[in-house]
């Protein structure tokens, strides 16, 4: 993969963002996220294959058909074969795969892939109605109003029950510091320009469950977005074919995708066994285990995910991610530094999106490109994971990257 | 009759007002969350909301609507318990048109007045005109089988008056909401002489349920809200008297404003706050009050002055403030009117003279920061040091201000208007979002 680029991620939090204020449109974040790509590319005549991920547009933004919007990015890219995925929260995570999967059927050396969400076209408390989609329909009716908070509300209320709610709520604090911390240095984040001095003091508010939800407050759950990401997937070919270094590309050494049933409820609250799952198979197919990484991109729709996400991947055991995030393990000093750019927490969750959002993350940080927010990967530990789900555990995409 | 009893048929009196809107809006709320209790299946619940224009009615129901929307928004969580056995009802957007749409069933707009005869509760939130609220209130009684009860928003009349005048036998009670209803959360009770005292108890449950902070007052003219801030303007306009000796009248009453609002640090200084509330109807309050109190001439030839001149303050329908005192651009102070030359003299001309003649003032802090900050008491308390400290003329009246304006909160308990000096404080805390209390330490 090379030649990522993101947008903006739009919404509460950034300066230049007014609820009542026209914004940006769908079709604008395609444009500057696809162009952004095609010219550290060398331009659309190279591409062979398009790929655009999306969760929602057709109720955000009462638009479908979306691999449309292609042509409209540069006019080089129309009469080429161009696709939508959906995957709810694991749209990007899919979108990639698409991509990875056409360069490994020799179908295609360059394949531009864009993610795109824009969600703040209606009211949060309507948003949760549309993000619902990623849930069983059937089971909306007796969901919360604030569909998904409730369901990761649930975890979080097993979770505080089993291993003890004050040290678990400390960890959610941790981690929502790291990703503001992390988000103030990447100038795309939505959290970029947060000042707020004693972070986890913030965090650690009452949830209330009369106007939210039991066990969660706003702090724990990422952010409403508009946004794209794009990134080429290409082959050695390809690479040659556009004039791009090796070392300037990060590759695909392994990866997983895996389903598990959307009309059923968590086998087990207090874990992600779907997560487990992608994360150890991705792993083993790059034949590495979890101490061969120097860091990780984690789909933290909620903190609570981003604790049970830790041990899921297997650098803690069940129970003790609290404790590994505690420690300082996943700060961008720590053993492990993970969502360096603020995750979904911090940098902004355009659903769609987020999966490349992560790729791209990944990218700069192994390439050495990822400006303030650098961190350094040392020849012990080349790798790097990145996590994508949809829905409540059921949609799965892991991937290990190198550099090139 | 119960409580859902009495509420299963209400009127609002001028709906369409200022005042009547908001409560309209509270009211269909209450009435719609009974309506929907499992218990109160099949029992309708109506809503008179009685104006004279039909279009000032058609105004208020968009009013109505785009409020009850708002309010669905944030009770959602709650909505969503409510409605959870209607099975057609799933996504919040559904939920919460169902529910603006069963609080706008429950009203029912009109002009004719023969709507309110079947009521069991009656707000009236029409003109402040005493003559006109007696008649109004006899030809109900008059028609109504039910006894029904009344509960007016005046804001000077005395309860007693208007029901001995109307014959209402003690069915009446002062209800009185701060402006705007839906947002203050401020409710002065007032029971008449003879105020029944199953209305007493229906009122104060009424007002629980709406989450209001109720503050009783005794019957007696202004009562606390305006009884302070009436007494208020009148030490204003005397300062700006006294001012004329040194300084112009735009420039004394500028100077007057930014000490009642600045260095008192209130939400808005008095002219400003006589301007939102309307010369005109601060001026009839000062003239009924006046007929109610013995020993003390409540009158402003300052006020009666300038609305000779046809100044009168008060808002556009749009919410923004009309020109009164003060001259007002996108909200912000930019002018003061001069009676000599019946025009508005700009601030930019005033400004340097005033802030001449106060002197070297301790730093302003901004109500904003002050008002709702844990360490408000100790912030207060040493900005006051600094007050007493400081030799400079607008020191030494800003904390004359301050001491008057404790004398007024003291004189409402003295006289009886009020209870104590925390329900004064009370009054002035939520019903005027001052940020310290009159009755205080701070000005010792
Ligand atoms: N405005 C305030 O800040 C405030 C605060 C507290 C109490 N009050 C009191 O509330 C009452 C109403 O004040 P407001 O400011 O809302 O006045 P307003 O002029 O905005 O509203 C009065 C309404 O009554 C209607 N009305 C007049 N005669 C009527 C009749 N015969 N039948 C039906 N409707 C009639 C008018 O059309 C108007 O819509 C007054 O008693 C006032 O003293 C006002």
């Amino acid at each position: 993969m090379v030649a990522g680029y993101n947008t903006i991620s739009m919404g509460t939090g950034r300066k230049e963002f007014h609820p009542k204020k026209e914004r940006p449109g769908l079709e604008d974040y395609i444009k500057e996220a696809g162009q952004g790509t095609l010219k550290q590319i060398g331009g659309a005549r190279y591409v062979d294959e398009c790929v655009i991920g999306n969760f929602m547009a057709s109720r955000f933004n009462k638009q479908a058909n979306l691999a449309g919007f292609f042509p409209f990015i540069d006019e080089g890219l129309k009469g080429k074969p161009a696709i939508r995925v959906e995957g709810a929260c694991g749209t990007g995570g899919l979108a990639l795969l698409t991509g990875i999967k056409s360069v490994l059927a020799e179908t295609a050396e360059v394949v531009l892939v864009i993610g795109v969400e824009v969600q703040n076209t209606v009211k949060a408390i309507y948003g949760a109605d549309i993000l619902a989609g990623a849930g069983w329909f059937k089971d909306r009716k007796e969901g919360h109003a604030y569909f998904f908070p409730g369901q990761f509300s649930d975890r979080a209320g097993a979770y505080f029950e089993k291993y003890g709610r004050d040290k678990t709520r400390k960890a959610f604090a941790r981690w929502y510091r790291n990703a503001i911390e992390n988000a103030r240095l990447c100038p795309t984040a939505q959290e970029y320009n947060n000042t707020t001095k004693d972070l986890e003091a913030c965090a650690i508010t009452e949830p209330n469950g009369k106007s939210f939800v039991d066990h969660l407050n706003v702090f724990d759950c990422s952010k409403v977005s508009d946004g794209a990401s794009a990134i080429a997937v290409v082959s050695e070919e390809g690479l040659k074919r556009i004039g791009i270094d090796k070392r300037d590309a990060v590759e695909i050494v392994g990866w997983s995708q895996v389903e598990d049933d959307i009309t059923r409820k968590p086998m087990e609250q207090t874990e992600l066994t779907t997560f487990r799952l992608a994360a150890h198979e991705a792993l083993e197919s790059a034949g590495i285990s979890a101490d061969h990484l120097g860091t990780a991109e984690v789909h933290d729709c909620f903190t609570i995910a981003g604790v049970m996400a830790v041990e899921a991947i297997g650098l803690a055991g069940i129970g003790k991610g609290t404790d590994f995030i505690l420690e300082g393990n996943t700060a961008r000093d720590g053993k492990i530094p993970i969502n360096t750019t603020g995750g979904l927490i911090g940098w902004g969750h355009p659903t769609g999106a987020t999966g490349v959002h992560q790729a791209v993350t990944i990218l700069e940080q192994l390439t050495g490109k990822a400006g303030k927010s650098q961190i350094q990967i040392t020849p012990e530990r080349p790798y790097a994971l990145s996590v994508n789900m949809g829905g409540n555990d059921k949609t799965l995409v892991a991937i290990v990257y190198k550099r090139g | 009759m119960n409580y859902e009893e009495r509420l299963q048929n209400v009127s609002v009196l001028g709906a369409a007002g200022k005042m009547g809107s908001g409560i309209l809006l509270l009211t269909s709320v209450e009435l719609a969350d009974l309506s929907l209790k499992p218990e109160n299946k099949g029992k309708s619940f109506v809503l008179n909301a009685i104006d004279v224009s039909d279009e000032a009615l058609t105004g208020v129901m968009r009013y109505l609507k785009s409020q009850v929307l708002k309010i669905a928004e944030k009770k959602i969580v709650a909505l969503r318990a409510i409605y959870k056995n209607r099975q057609d009802l799933i996504e919040n957007s559904e939920i919460i048109d169902q529910y603006v749409f069963d609080v706008l069933s429950v009203v029912r707009p009109g002009t004719r007045l023969e709507a309110t005869y079947e009521s069991g509760i009656i707000f009236e939130a029409i003109r402040e005109d005493p003559a006109l609220k007696v008649r109004i209130y006899t030809q109900i009684k008059e028609n109504n089988p039910n006894h029904p009860w009344f509960f007016t928003n005046t804001s000077s009349i005395p309860i007693s008056e208007l029901d001995e005048k109307a014959g209402l036998g003690g069915s009446i009670i002062g209800f009185h909401f701060y402006n705007p209803p839906a947002i203050q959360k401020l409710v002065e009770v007032i029971k008449a002489k003879n105020t029944l005292s199953e209305l007493e108890d229906f009122a104060l449950t009424f007002a629980k349920n709406l989450r209001k902070i109720v503050v009783p007052s005794n019957d007696i003219a202004g009562f606390i809200g305006n009884g302070h801030f009436m007494r208020d303007i009148l030490y204003a306009t005397s300062q700006v008297d006294l001012l004329l000796k040194d300084l112009s009248f735009v420039e004394a009453v500028y100077a007057i404003n930014k000490i009642s609002h600045e260095y008192l640090i209130r939400p808005m200084g008095i002219f400003q706050l006589i301007d939102y509330v309307g010369v005109d109807v601060c001026s009839y309050i000062l003239s009924v009050m006046n007929s109610h109190l013995e020993n003390e001439e409540l009158s402003s030839t300052l006020l009666n002055k300038v609305l000779d001149l046809g100044v009168k303050g008060g808002q556009y329908s749009d919410g923004s403030q009309k020109d009164g005192f003060l001259k007002y651009e996108k909200g912000k102070i930019t002018g003061v009117f001069d009676p000599g030359k019946k025009e508005y003299i700009p601030v930019q001309v005033i400004q340097g003279k005033v802030e001449e003649k106060m002197g070297i003032m301790p730093p302003v802090l901004p109500w904003k920061s002050v008002v709702s900050n844990p360490a408000k008491e100790e912030i207060l308390k040493s900005y006051f040091m600094e007050i007493k400290k400081s030799a400079s003329f607008g020191a030494s009246l800003t904390l004359s201000y301050a001491v008057n304006s404790r004398q007024i909160g003291l004189h409402l308990v003295n006289t009886k208007v009020a209870f104590n000096e925390k329900d004064v404080n009370t009054v002035l805390l939520t019903g005027f979002f001052h940020a310290y209390g009159p009755v205080n330490e701070y000005v010792l």
